[in-house]
């Protein structure tokens, strides 16, 4: 308990004082997070609306494997990931190990399944309104994808927070990737562990309120920006 | 506009990573880093070196896994038969002692295995079995794991299916916290020990035995085998590491009164 008051006067200080490798960790962890989490919507959504409005023979298995990605280990993809890049693996002539491009390559590995799934659960619901209208006008497919994604953006914008959020506290995949590098590829998450290993949980604590802080501000500010919740429906 | 404004700030990061010059890659064991001696030697390396060294902060097993797979360019690291295999196997060019310290046993302030009284680390480890009080093992294939395991064989004790010893598999800090909760023995080096935060109510309990020394050496990756690794930048640090100045640093740096580290490379 008293590490946990401990830990919020810390945080209180280190945000006050403008901690310099505070800010630095907290924008290297917002950068990453925040590019993985543009990357997968880029790939999610489409893939989500493509999977609601066709059919085809495979599409229950490939929904349920979707579904079944979202639990997609992040020590095992961290694992795969530092395989495929590490300089003995197909991809290590690029020298990326241990550089915020291949934290990045590993968060939308994991986020990218939740993206989609959350989008087509939306995305089928829908279609299933629009469905009669869409066919009357005779909508091409990619026409029609483009309507349901921009009629369905504010819960498209929940799948792309859901997997911001899985992205900015994830650390098993980061930590073997990114190598916890001081000044190179340090982030919150893997500070926090680095600060519990060394026993000072006063401190591992105050990273943990900076890191839901700033998941916080992150949702307001895009609820903000995007004017959710102001008119009836939007 | 905000997200275009991230997108150009994180390439601007990248670049900065990819094209930043004189960096070093050093995989080093959680005892070092923690020791808090990384702090002090890495900024002066840096001004008379120019090197920026890179610490990735790892057990000995995975720091020389790394050092094998090319992915740094030297380890620094303190478990002689690995380093001779890792060697014999390749990977590096050859094998630099810099310095040592020391490992320790810390247990419960009671004591309940009477470890106080033992004369050499073999017999701490015969107290504790014989009195099947609980004990923490690293469980790694750390340094630090590799020299309790051989401390166990010279003991005649093969404890790993007992009860009363839990292998937890994870760095020492981790160990230790584990260690703090349940108010077990567990083995520790010297500084990790010291530096640790969250002591409870543990406290070192059997210091001293010779056969306790923890040599760390540097082994700079072979770059036959990896051409990519920077083997001229491993070669200057490891000149800085033997050099006068890298010796003062090390043999100078004290945590509570204690020096924790004995500077010991020949210099040739």
């Amino acid at each position: 308990m008293n590490d946990i008051l401990l830990g919020l006067a810390q945080a209180a200080e280190l945000i006050v004082t403008l901690n310099g490798d505070l800010v630095e960790i907290t924008a290297l962890s917002l950068s990453v997070s925040l590019t993985a989490a543009i990357i997968a919507t880029i790939i999610g959504l489409p893939m989500g609306a493509w999977l609601a409005i066709n059919r085809f023979p495979a599409r229950r298995f490939v929904i349920a494997l979707l579904n079944a990605l979202m639990g997609l280990p992040p020590v095992v993809v961290g694992l795969i990931v530092y395989v495929l890049f590490s300089r003995s693996g197909p991809f290590g002539v690029l020298g990326l190990l241990f550089t915020p491009t291949v934290m990045v390559i590993a968060q939308v590995i994991i986020i990218t399944p939740i993206v989609a799934s959350v989008a087509h659960q939306a995305i089928r619901e829908l279609w299933a309104d629009y469905h009669d209208l869409l066919i009357s006008l005779r909508a091409s497919k990619a026409q029609r994808i483009g309507t349901l994604l921009w009629d369905g953006r504010r819960a498209l914008m929940t799948a792309s927070l859901a997997g911001f959020g899985r992205a900015i506290g994830e650390v098993g995949a980061i930590m073997i990737v990114g190598g916890n590098i001081d000044h190179a590829t340090r982030v919150l998450t893997t500070a926090i562990a680095l600060e519990t290993g060394k026993g000072e949980f006063a401190m591992a604590l105050a990273l943990g309120f900076v890191l839901i802080g700033l998941a916080i501000v992150v949702n307001l500010s895009i609820h903000i920006l995007s004017r959710t919740e102001r008119s009836a429906r939007w | 506009m905000m997200l275009k404004r991230l997108v150009i700030a994180t390439v601007a990061v990248m670049i900065a990573t990819a094209t930043q010059a004189e960096v070093l890659k050093l995989a080093v064991t959680t005892s070092f880093a923690n020791s808090g001696l990384a702090d002090v030697l890495l900024p002066q390396i840096k001004d008379d070196t120019g090197i920026n060294v890179q610490l990735l902060i790892v057990g000995t097993g995975q720091a020389l896994a790394l050092g094998a797979a090319g992915d740094v360019d030297a380890v620094l690291v303190h478990s002689r038969a690995s380093e001779e295999n890792w060697l014999a196997a390749g990977n590096g060019t050859h094998r630099r002692e810099i310095m040592y310290n020391d490992f320790v046993f810390v247990g419960p302030k009671n004591d309940p295995a009477g470890v106080r009284s033992a004369d050499t680390a073999v017999d701490v480890l015969r107290s504790i079995s014989n009195a099947e009080a609980p004990f923490v093992s690293r469980g790694d294939a750390s340094g630090t794991h590799k020299m309790e395991q051989r401390l166990w064989e010279e003991a005649g004790l093969n404890p790993e299916r007992e009860g009363w010893y839990r292998a937890v598999g994870q760095g020492m800090g981790a160990a230790l916290n584990t260690a703090a909760g349940m108010n077990a023995y567990i083995m520790s080096d010297r500084a990790s020990w010291l530096k640790f935060a969250n002591k409870a109510d543990l406290e070192m309990v059997f210091e001293g035995d010779p056969v306790l020394f923890n040599q760390y050496a540097y082994l700079p990756v072979n770059p036959e085998k990896h051409p990519h690794v920077k083997n001229d930048l491993a070669m200057q640090l490891e000149e800085w590491l033997v050099s006068d100045t890298g010796k003062a640093l090390i043999n100078g740096y004290t945590l509570n009164g204690e020096r924790l580290f004995t500077f010991n490379a020949k210099v040739e």
